[in-house]
C-alpha cells in the first residue's frame, strides 16, 4: 500500500480520524479470518461473508413463513406453537367463507372481505393516479425550466417523511376546524367532515400515500426521460412528427421500462397500505379504510381473543398475491431487457 | 415547427429557443401549485407549531402565530385576557375579562381598573397579537422525555445502518467476486427475500423476537431488519463492476481475503455504500410498524411510536403534538438539504426506496 | 451519475458510525450495570389522570423499607395496555405488575397472592367483591391484584350552556330520551356543534342500554348479547349519531379501538359527555373553572337508571422472577393508610370497605367534590345486570363488538338488523375461538 500515506494527506483531518476508527474496527476480526481461510478450501470461504446475512435472513424471514404455515394450520389464542391445537384449514374456510364475494356483509368474516375489497379498489386508485401524476410531474421536470434542482427536490421531500409524521400533517388540516374547512368556509361553501364520510375519507388516504410517496416514481421516470437520447427527438422534429405522435409513438415506448418498473413497484406498495392510514383514519368510519394489513394486525394484536390462526391465513394470501405481483417484476425486467 | 414548438416541447423537452409561449406559463403554473401542495402542508405544519394552545383555537386560523392578548391588572392574581369592545356604548375600547358568566362578560379597564363593567359577550371580539410560542418546544425536553425518544431512534438509525452495511457489503462481496458451490441458490434466496415483506410475518417474528429474547430491546428493532436484499443486491452490482485485477494484485501481495475485502473492495464501493446508507437511516428512522409491536415500554419508544401514542393522549395539546412532529422530520430535512442531489441520484439509478 | 468525490462521504459515514457503535455499545452495556438491583419490580401502568405518577411516589415509601427492591414504573397509553400486553404475556416476557382493567384477557397469566400475603383475610375484607372480578370461576379463590379504584360511569354536563340556552337541567328521573331531546336544544340555543359523545367503548354503552332492558345473559347464563332492551337503546344511539345529537366522529371516525371524548367536552363542542368517575382529575385540571362542569346522575330508562361499575387493578403476574416481592409491594399499597393516600391524591372511588364508609379528603375542587358525590349516590342505583356483566370473563369481547359493529351501522355501512347479527356472530367465533 505505497499509496497510503499520500491518501492519508488528502483525506484532511476529518478523513484521517474517520479512517483511523474504521481501519481500527474492521481490523478486528482479521487474525480469526486469516485463520477460517487457512483451513478452508477456497470456495467454502464464500459462506464465511455470506453467513451474517444468511443467518438473519434465515430467522426473521424464512422461518417465520413457516411459523406462519403453522400458525395458519392451529387455533386457538397461544403463541407458542406447541400450546395450539390442529385445526385443518378451518383458518382459511372461515376467511373465504361467502355467500356473494362482492358483498363483504355476506361473508363469514366480513372484516377481512371489507379490507379485501377496501385494498383493491385503493390500490386501482392509487397506483392509477399516482402514475398519472407521476409521469405528468416527470414530464414537466424534464423540460429545460429554471431551479429544477429545487423544484425535483420539493416534490420528492414528502418522500422522506415518515409515514406517522405524514397523517399527523393532513390530519391536523383535515381537522373539523383544520385549515381546509376554514378555507372552504372562506369561500361560503359549509364544512366537511373530510374523515367521517366514508368516501371522503377513502379519497383523503389515496390522496395522502400519492402526497407521500409520487416523489420517488417521478424520479425514476425522470431518469428514464432523461437516458431517452436527444437525436431520436431531434430526428422527429426534423420529419415535422405531430406531438402527440411523438409522445405515443416514441416516448412513451421507450419509456415503457421504466413505466412497468414503476408500475409493479407501486403495486407492490399499495398493496400493502398500513401506516399512514392507521394514524390517520384508524381505519375508519366504520371499516371504510381498513385494508389488509390492518385486518391483519387486528386479528393478531389488537382484539382481547387474539386470533393468530386467522392474521396468519390472511397474511399467507397476501403473501401470495406479492408473489404473483413480484415474478411478474422479475418477468417484465427479463422482458425488457431482451427487448431492450 | 414555429407553431407546434410548444406542444412539441412540453413532450420532448426541447423547447423552442427564446420563447416563453403557454407551455412554460403552463409548466411554471404546474410547478407553482406542485410547490404549494408539497410544501404547503408541511410549513403549515412548522408555523402552527409555533401556535399556543390559545393560538390554536382561533378560528378560522391565522397564518402567523397569532394569540390572544393578556394584560396583568394590578389586584388580580392572574392575567386576563383583552377584549375590544365592537358595539354599544363603550364600542371601540380595549378592555380585559374578568370572567363570563353565560351571555355576559365581566370587564374591567386595563387602564383604571377597579370597576367591573358588565358588556354582552357577543359584543366584544378578542384582541389578538403576534406571539410565537418556543414554549411549546421548550416544553418537550423538560415534560415529554422527547431527549429518551430521540436518543432511541438514534441509536437504533446509526447501529443497524452500520451493521447493514457491513453485513450486506460482506455478502454482495462473496456473490460478486467468489465462485463457491451454492453461490446461485444464495442468491435466488436472497432476491427471493424481496417477495416476503416484514408485514405478512409480524406474528411470527414476534414470537421469535420474543424467544430470543429482543421485545422491549431496542435489538429487537435493530436485528430483524438489518440483511436487506435490496442492499445486497445493490451492493452486488456495484462490486460486479470493480476490476477483478485489483484483488488478483492484493493477493499477490498476500493480503488475506478479509483485508481484501475491507481494504479493497470496500473503499472502491463507497457510493454504493453510501447509498444503502442514506436508504438506511431513511428506513429506520421512520420505521413504525414493527416498533409499536416489539417495543412496549414507554422507556423505549422511538420517536414514531411515541408521536402516535401522543396523538391519542394528548389530543387536547396539538401545541406539544406539532411541535414533536416537526422535531422528528427535523433531523430528515436536515440530512436531505445537505444531500439532496446524492439522495435524488441514488435513488434514480438504483430504482428502490 | 453517482460523483467520485462521494467516496469521501462513502468512507466518512462507515468509519464515523463504526466509532458511534463502539461508544454506544459501551454505554449500553455498562450503564444498566451500575444501576442493577438485587430486585427490580417492572409496572406497566396507564394514568386517567395523575396515578403513574401517584404510584411512583408511593413506591418510594416501598423501597425504604426493602432497600433490595426497585420499583420501576413505565408509563404507558392505556391502548398498550389492552393491545401488547396480552401478547407480551403470551410470549412470556410481561412485567412483574400491570395495571388493568381486562380481567378476561389476563387471567391466565395472573400470579395468586394468597399464598404470599401475611393476611389474606384483611384483603378479602376489604376487597372482597372486586377480587371476584379476576377470578377464573365460582371455585377459584385466589387474590389476583390490588383494586386501584371503583369507577362507574356516567355523565357530565356542561352546565353554563343549560344556563346560557336558558333550558333546566332535567330532573333525576329523567329518561335517556328526555336528555337528547335537551342537550340538543341547548346546543341549538347555543350554537354547540354537538349535543353529546360518549366514549366510544362497548363499557359505556352497557350502562345506558342496560337502563333500556338489555339483559346480556341468557336465562341459562350464557351471553346473549342482542335483545329487545339491547336493540332499543342501539337504535336510539344510531339515530342519535346520525340526526347529530351526538358527535359522529368520536365513534364512527376510528375502525377498531377505545377512543375517549373529553377533549370535546373540556374545549366546549358538546354539552353531555358520558364517561366516568376516573375522569375527576382531568376535568378538575384541564376544565377547571372555564365553565361550569356537574356530574349528573345517570339517566333512566323503562327497566333502570345504571351505570356501568368498573375498575382498574394492580395485577401481579406469574412470568415474574420476583413473586415475594411482587406480593410485599401490593400489599404494602393495600394497607389503610397508603391506600388512602393512593385514593385521595388520584380523586378515585376506593375500592376497600371500610374507607368507602369514611370521608376522604380529596384535593378536588368544590366542583369536583361535588361530582365525586354524584357518583358514590350512583353505586346505590347500579342494576344487577351490570355488574354480572362487569364480572364476566370475556366481557371485552362483548364490549369490543358492540363498538366496532354500532360504529359500521353509524357511518352508514351496515344496517342495524346487520349489526346485531354481526354481534351475535362475532361472540359465537371469539369465544369459540378462546376455548380451542
Amino acid at each position: 500500500m505505497s499509496g497510503a500515506a499520500a491518501r492519508n494527506r488528502e483525506r484532511g483531518p476529518f478523513g484521517r480520524l474517520a479512517w483511523g476508527a474504521y481501519a481500527a474496527a474492521m481490523d478486528l476480526p482479521e487474525r480469526p479470518m486469516r485463520w477460517a481461510q487457512a483451513r478452508l478450501r477456497d470456495g467454502r470461504l464464500g459462506w464465511l461473508f455470506v453467513g451474517p446475512n444468511l443467518i438473519v435472513f434465515g430467522l426473521f424471514t424464512f422461518l417465520p413463513i413457516l411459523i406462519d404455515v403453522v400458525f395458519a394450520l392451529t387455533g386457538g389464542t397461544a403463541l407458542l406453537p406447541s400450546q395450539r391445537p390442529f385445526v385443518g384449514t378451518q383458518n382459511l374456510a372461515q376467511l373465504l367463507a361467502c355467500k356473494n364475494y362482492l358483498h363483504p356483509s355476506s361473508c363469514y368474516d366480513d372484516q377481512f372481505w371489507y379490507g379485501v375489497w377496501n385494498t383493491a379498489w385503493f390500490v386501482l386508485f392509487q397506483v392509477g393516479l399516482m402514475i398519472v401524476f407521476s409521469l405528468a410531474t416527470a414530464l414537466v421536470l424534464n423540460r429545460k425550466i429554471i431551479g429544477r434542482g429545487f423544484f425535483r427536490a420539493v416534490f420528492f421531500y414528502p418522500v422522506l417523511l415518515s409515514p406517522v409524521v405524514v397523517a399527523l400533517i393532513w390530519k391536523w388540516m383535515l381537522q373539523r376546524f383544520g385549515v381546509l374547512n376554514a378555507a372552504l368556509q372562506g369561500v361560503g361553501a359549509h364544512p366537511v367532515d373530510w374523515l367521517l364520510n366514508a368516501h371522503w375519507a377513502f379519497g383523503w388516504t389515496v390522496f395522502v400515500s400519492i402526497w407521500a410517496h409520487m416523489g420517488f416514481y417521478t424520479l425514476i421516470l425522470l431518469a428514464g426521460l432523461q437516458a431517452i437520447p436527444r437525436d431520436i427527438y431531434e430526428a422527429a422534429a426534423m420529419d415535422a412528427t405531430p406531438p402527440g405522435r411523438v409522445f405515443w409513438r416514441l416516448t412513451l415506448p421507450l419509456l415503457m421500462p421504466n413505466l412497468l418498473v414503476v408500475l409493479v413497484l407501486a403495486l407492490i406498495r399499495a398493496v400493502q397500505i398500513f401506516d399512514e392510514v392507521f394514524v390517520l383514519t384508524g381505519g375508519g368510519p366504520g371499516s371504510a379504510t381498513t385494508y389488509l394489513v390492518e385486518f391483519i394486525y387486528n386479528t393478531g394484536f389488537a382484539q382481547q381473543v387474539r386470533q393468530y390462526g386467522l392474521a396468519s391465513a390472511a397474511s399467507l394470501l397476501l403473501a401470495a398475491v406479492l408473489l404473483v405481483l413480484t415474478l411478474t417484476q422479475l418477468g417484465l425486467t427479463r422482458w425488457s431487457a431482451k427487448r431492450g | 415547427m414555429a407553431e407546434r414548438g410548444g406542444v412539441f416541447a412540453m413532450l420532448t423537452a426541447t423547447r423552442g429557443r427564446g420563447r416563453f409561449d403557454w407551455t412554460d406559463w403552463a409548466t411554471y403554473l404546474y410547478l407553482a401549485f406542485g410547490v404549494f401542495l408539497m410544501f404547503g402542508p408541511v410549513l403549515w405544519l412548522g408555523v402552527s407549531s409555533l401556535k399556543s394552545r390559545a393560538g390554536l383555537d382561533i378560528y378560522p386560523p391565522r397564518f402567523l402565530p397569532y394569540e390572544r392578548a393578556q394584560v396583568h391588572i394590578p389586584g388580580v392574581d392572574r392575567t386576563l385576557p383583552l377584549y375590544r369592545v365592537t358595539a354599544g356604548p363603550l364600542a371601540g375600547r380595549e378592555l380585559a375579562q374578568v370572567r363570563r358568566i353565560g351571555l355576559m362578560a365581566q370587564m374591567v379597564d386595563p387602564a383604571h381598573g377597579g370597576t367591573v363593567i358588565h358588556v354582552p359577550f357577543r359584543d366584544s371580539r378578542p384582541v389578538l397579537r403576534l406571539h410565537a410560542a418556543w414554549s411549546n418546544y421548550s416544553a418537550l425536553l423538560t415534560k415529554l422525555d422527547f431527549p429518551l425518544y430521540l436518543w432511541n431512534t438514534v441509536f437504533i438509525t446509526v447501529v443497524a445502518t452500520v451493521i447493514t452495511l457491513l453485513f450486506n457489503s460482506m455478502a454482495a462481496f462473496a456473490l460478486s467476486k467468489y465462485r463457491f458451490s451454492g453461490r446461485g441458490a444464495v442468491f435466488l434466496l436472497i432476491l427471493a427475500t424481496l417477495m416476503i415483506p416484514p408485514t405478512i410475518v409480524l406474528v411470527p417474528n414476534y414470537l421469535i423476537a420474543s424467544q430470543l429474547g429482543l421485545t422491549n430491546s431496542l435489538w429487537g428493532v435493530i436485528w430483524p431488519g438489518v440483511a436487506t436484499p435490496t442492499g445486497v443486491f445493490l451492493l452486488r452490482q456495484y462490486m460486479l463492476t470493480l476490476p477483478d485485477e485489483l484483488i488478483e494484485a492484493a493477493r499477490m501481495d498476500n493480503a488475506s481475503e478479509w483485508r481484501i475485502y475491507w481494504r479493497v473492495v470496500l473503499p472502491l464501493s463507497a457510493p454504493a455504500l453510501a447509498v444503502l446508507a442514506i436508504f438506511s437511516v431513511m428506513w429506520r428512522w421512520n420505521e413504525f410498524l414493527w416498533p409499536m409491536v416489539v417495543l412496549n415500554r414507554s422507556s423505549k419508544f422511538t420517536l414514531q411510536l411515541a408521536l402516535n401514542s401522543f396523538q391519542g393522549e394528548l389530543a387536547t395539546q396539538w401545541n406539544y403534538l406539532l411541535a414533536m412532529t416537526v422535531l422528528t422530520l427535523l433531523p430528515i430535512t436536515v440530512i436531505f438539504l445537505f444531500l439532496q442531489r446524492y439522495i435524488t441520484q441514488g435513488i434514480a439509478s438504483a430504482g428502490v426506496k | 451519475m453517482i460523483r467520485p468525490n462521494l467516496a469521501v462521504l462513502g468512507l466518512a459515514v462507515p468509519g464515523l458510525a463504526v466509532l458511534g457503535l463502539a461508544a454506544l455499545t459501551f454505554a449500553a452495556t455498562f450503564a444498566p450495570a451500575v444501576a442493577a438491583h438485587a430486585a427490580e419490580l417492572r409496572v406497566m401502568c396507564y394514568s386517567d389522570g395523575n396515578e403513574c405518577a401517584v404510584y411512583a411516589d408511593l413506591a418510594k415509601g416501598f423501597e425504604k423499607q426493602h432497600p433490595d427492591v426497585q420499583v420501576r414504573i413505565d408509563t404507558v397509553p392505556y391502548a398498550q395496555i389492552t393491545t401488547s400486553l396480552p401478547v407480551q404475556l403470551a410470549a412470556g416476557h410481561g412485567p412483574d405488575i400491570a395495571r388493568v382493567t381486562d380481567f378476561g384477557a389476563t387471567g391466565k397469566y395472573l400470579l395468586d397472592l394468597r399464598p404470599l400475603l401475611p393476611d389474606a383475610a384483611y384483603w378479602t375484607r376489604e376487597f372482597g367483591p372486586v377480587l371476584d372480578w379476576m377470578r377464573q370461576g365460582p371455585k377459584d379463590t385466589g387474590i389476583y391484584g390490588l383494586p386501584t379504584q371503583l369507577t362507574i360511569t356516567g355523565p357530565f354536563v356542561d352546565k353554563t350552556l343549560f344556563e346560557q340556552a336558558n333550558v333546566p337541567l332535567p330532573g333525576p328521573k329523567a329518561t335517556w330520551d328526555d336528555w337528547a331531546a335537551a342537550v340538543a336544544k341547548v346546543a341549538k340555543a347555543t350554537q354547540t356543534p354537538f349535543g353529546m359523545a360518549w366514549d366510544r367503548s362497548g363499557h359505556r354503552f352497557a350502562g345506558p342500554a342496560i337502563s333500556y332492558g338489555a339483559r346480556y345473559f341468557a336465562a341459562d347464563g350464557t351471553p346473549a348479547v342482542v335483545d329487545p332492551g339491547f336493540e332499543a337503546m342501539a337504535s336510539r344511539f344510531v339515530k342519535w349519531n346520525q340526526d347529530g345529537t351526538v358527535e359522529k366522529d368520536i365513534w364512527a371516525a376510528t375502525g377498531t379501538g377505545y377512543r375517549d371524548a373529553f377533549a370535546s367536552f373540556a374545549n366546549g363542542q358538546i354539552v353531555l359527555y358520558l364517561s366516568g368517575s376516573w375522569q375527576l382529575t382531568r376535568m378538575d385540571k384541564q376544565v377547571g373553572n372555564s365553565f361550569d362542569w356537574v356530574a349528573v346522575p345517570n339517566p333512566c330508562g323503562p327497566a333502570a337508571c345504571t351505570g356501568m361499575p368498573g375498575g382498574a387493578a394492580l395485577v401481579g403476574l406469574k412470568g415474574t422472577k420476583h413473586p415475594k416481592s411482587v406480593a410485599a409491594f401490593l400489599d404494602y399499597l393495600a394497607q389503610q393508610p397508603v391506600y388512602q393516600a393512593m385514593m385521595e391524591r388520584t380523586s378515585n372511588i376506593p375500592a376497600s370497605a371500610s374507607l368507602q364508609k369514611a370521608s376522604l379528603h380529596y384535593g378536588l375542587s368544590a366542583a369536583g367534590n361535588a361530582a365525586l358525590q354524584v357518583f358514590l349516590q350512583s353505586v346505590q342505583s347500579l342494576s344487577p345486570i351490570a355488574y354480572h356483566l362487569q364480572g364476566y370473563k370475556y366481557n371485552q369481547v362483548i364490549f369490543n363488538t358492540t363498538a366496532n359493529r354500532l360504529a359500521q351501522a353509524i357511518a352508514g355501512q351496515i344496517t342495524l338488523p346487520q349489526a346485531y347479527a354481526r354481534i351475535a356472530s362475532d361472540l359465537r367465533q371469539q369465544l369459540a375461538a378462546a376455548k380451542q
